[in-house]
């Protein structure tokens, strides 16, 4: 390399530098579609709502329907679940958040914020643990509510963590009334 | 000791002929007939080669198996149903791979005790030492998604746990969650790319094998003694002596997988995951396979929130925690002896070691409560304490014995208190003068 080489931008550097940049351009091009395919695909994403017939259920009684491959519960609580949820000092909750989809992200966690208004019996929730994903048993536990049988996580009458590994409130999917008796989840 | 000038001499017109102009058969001579060993190996050096039969045989069985597998959720189960009851030798076949995964892990398990024993991994083997750990995460991640393959109960919510380890990643752990499944659960799109990645990995182990086996050969074999081959009188030729001894371990191991694979083919596996893949029921007590227990155990020891770390992502960061311990082992232990033969402090906690390794395995198949909480968070403070504190500490304070000048005194030394018997002389090379 001489010193003549040294100087001004030429030619060269220009075909260096877009060479570079096309080389850094297409590599990226190439390798956003092997990682987006593996994102949920269309037909995952179609099966977004479900509608539930729920005039079945009496206090004391709950179903399972599979959303998104979850289960979601539709619990028809009892008088006590209700008190025993609403019971509940906010100070008390390791997850203090509603973790309600139909509610802002920050809204706490009281009886209340875990059900829809007027429709306060009722719990829909996305029946995972939200520790590592397993599916808790109804009506167990120290609480009431949930337990977990794989690391022991313990729910209340409202869903809501308050012992073991598992860090939020179980969670509430997009759901409302379409009727008395039927629900649309999602 | 490194690569010697090759005493390789082409007798065959073949040989001349492919020796000027791919030199293979020169490569296989120089690797695995004239290539020096220490003369002082023990069976502990058997299992690099039983680990290589096992990767083989893994992948023969495999590839077979993939023949008649169908990954559909819909079909899997009884595809693997078919397998052990239609297809003919079909069952041998899958007992041969499962029982096999097992086996390819007490192998790997023996060979990474033999080598924190005897300091295999100080300088200048660092490298070769990390290769083996990829290897080694590699055939976990193989292991695991080979287990979902069957679509029983505890290959679903083993699934769904493991996965589930993701999500504990701060702001982008669901989006990467949803990524490895591809959707919101496990289901179809998890079981058709486990089954790819499941053909694909054994591969890139093989692969990084090839890089473990080439650094070796430049660094050459550690021993029991740890000192460094000083001469020819240290070593003997691979062949007949490491060739015939590495057989022979092959021959009693595969003796006692035969006997799994025969009289106890599903004494390693679970019997939930012979009941078929139910998403909305959870088995009672999930557990992975044996060979994650202990980093299972561990992962379940994390009750507690440390300051902005809650449980869930404390018990993920440990138990991976757990893992790149053994990367970083070249740099933590500070001792300038390798051997534990001449460690004595070192050699007790490398017992307890053990001992904990197993006790934590033990904890990991049992329910997490009561007791066995607390059991687990102390066999946890001591795993961590014996990479982060014992290895650093004890290589500064601990006073070594006195090593032998080299391999042949050692040798020489060992056998100077055994009886007298001039006719073992032939049955024992390593020990001739």
């Amino acid at each position: 390399m001489s010193a003549t080489d040294i100087h001004d931008p030429n030619r060269r550097d220009f075909l260096y530098v877009a060479t570079g940049m096309a080389a850094v351009v297409g590599a990226g091009a190439v390798a956003w579609p092997f990682i987006d395919q593996m994102r949920p695909d269309a037909s995952t994403l179609a099966l977004a709502s479900v509608e539930v017939d729920v005039a079945s259920l009496q206090p004391g009684s709950s179903l399972i329907v599979k959303w998104r491959g979850k289960p979601v519960v539709v619990r028809n609580r009892t008088e006590k679940e209700m008190k025993d949820g609403e019971a509940v000092n906010l100070a008390d909750l390791k997850d203090p958040i509603a973790r309600n989809a139909n509610l802002p992200s920050d809204a706490p966690a009281t009886d209340a914020n875990r059900t829809t208004p007027g429709k306060e019996a009722w719990m829909v929730m996305v029946q995972v643990c939200t520790h590592l994903g397993c599916i808790p048993l109804g009506q167990e536990g120290d609480f009431g509510g949930w337990f977990c049988p794989c690391h022991g996580s313990q729910y209340d009458t409202a869903g809501r963590i308050r012992k073991g590994p598992a860090p939020e409130n179980m969670a509430i999917p997009v759901f409302k009334f379409i009727s008395d008796t039927k629900i649309l989840i999602g | 000791m490194s690569e010697g000038h090759s005493t390789y001499t082409p007798k065959t017109g073949i040989e001349r002929w492919f020796d000027a102009r791919m030199p293979s058969p020169r490569l296989i001579h120089d690797s695995f007939v004239s290539y020096p060993v220490p003369r002082n190996l023990n069976y502990m050096w058997t299992f690099g080669g039983i680990l290589s039969i096992m990767l083989a045989s893994q992948i023969l069985t495999g590839i077979v198996l993939a023949m008649h597998y169908t990954s559909d959720t819909n079909l899997a189960f009884d595809s693997v149903e078919k397998i052990m009851r239609d297809v003919n030798s079909g069952w041998l076949l899958r007992y041969m791979h499962a029982n096999g995964a097992s086996f390819f892990f007490i192998a790997v398990y023996l060979h990474i005790f033999r080598g924190l024993f005897y300091g295999s991994y100080k300088a200048p083997r660092e490298l070769l030492w990390i290769l083996g750990c990829i290897i080694y995460l590699l055939m976990m991640a193989t292991g695991f998604m080979g287990y979902v393959l069957p679509w029983g109960q505890m290959s679903f919510w083993g699934a769904t746990v493991i996965t589930g380890f993701f999500s504990a990643i701060p702001l982008v752990g669901n989006w990467i969650q949803q990524l490895l499944l591809g959707g919101f659960a496990v289901d179809d799109p998890t079981l058709n790319r486990f089954f790819a990645l499941h053909y694909l990995l054994p591969f890139m182990i093989a692969g990084v094998v090839v890089l473990h086996i080439w650094a070796l050969h430049v660094v050459g074999q550690s021993n029991p003694t740890g000192i460094e081959v000083k001469s020819k009188t240290d070593t003997v030729a691979f062949t007949p002596y490491a060739t015939i001894k590495d057989a022979f371990g092959m021959i009693v191991f595969l003796f006692v997988f035969a006997y799994f694979v025969f009289y106890l083919p599903n004494y390693l596996g679970h019997a939930d995951n012979y009941i078929v893949a139910n998403p909305l029921k959870t088995p009672a007590h999930i557990v992975p396979e044996w060979y994650f227990l202990p980093f299972y155990a561990i992962l379940r020891a994390i009750t507690f929130n440390v300051g902005p770390i809650n449980s869930k992502l404390g018990g993920v960061l440990c138990m991976f925690g757990a893992i790149v311990m053994l990367f970083l082992v070249p740099w933590l232990d500070t001792s300038k002896v390798r051997s534990a033969v001449y460690r004595p402090w070192y050699k007790l906690f490398f017992w307890l070691f053990v001992a904990d390794a197993v006790l934590l395995g033990w904890l990991g198949s049992q329910p997490a409560e009561g007791s066995y909480v607390f059991m687990a968070q102390m066999a946890t403070l001591f795993y961590f304490a014996f990479f982060l504190i014992i290895l650093p500490v004890l290589g500064l304070i601990e006073t070594p014995r006195r090593l032998p000048n080299s391999i042949t005194e050692s040798v020489l030394e060992k056998n100077k208190g055994g009886s007298g018997h001039p006719a073992g002389a032939t049955a024992a090379p390593q020990t001739k003068g």
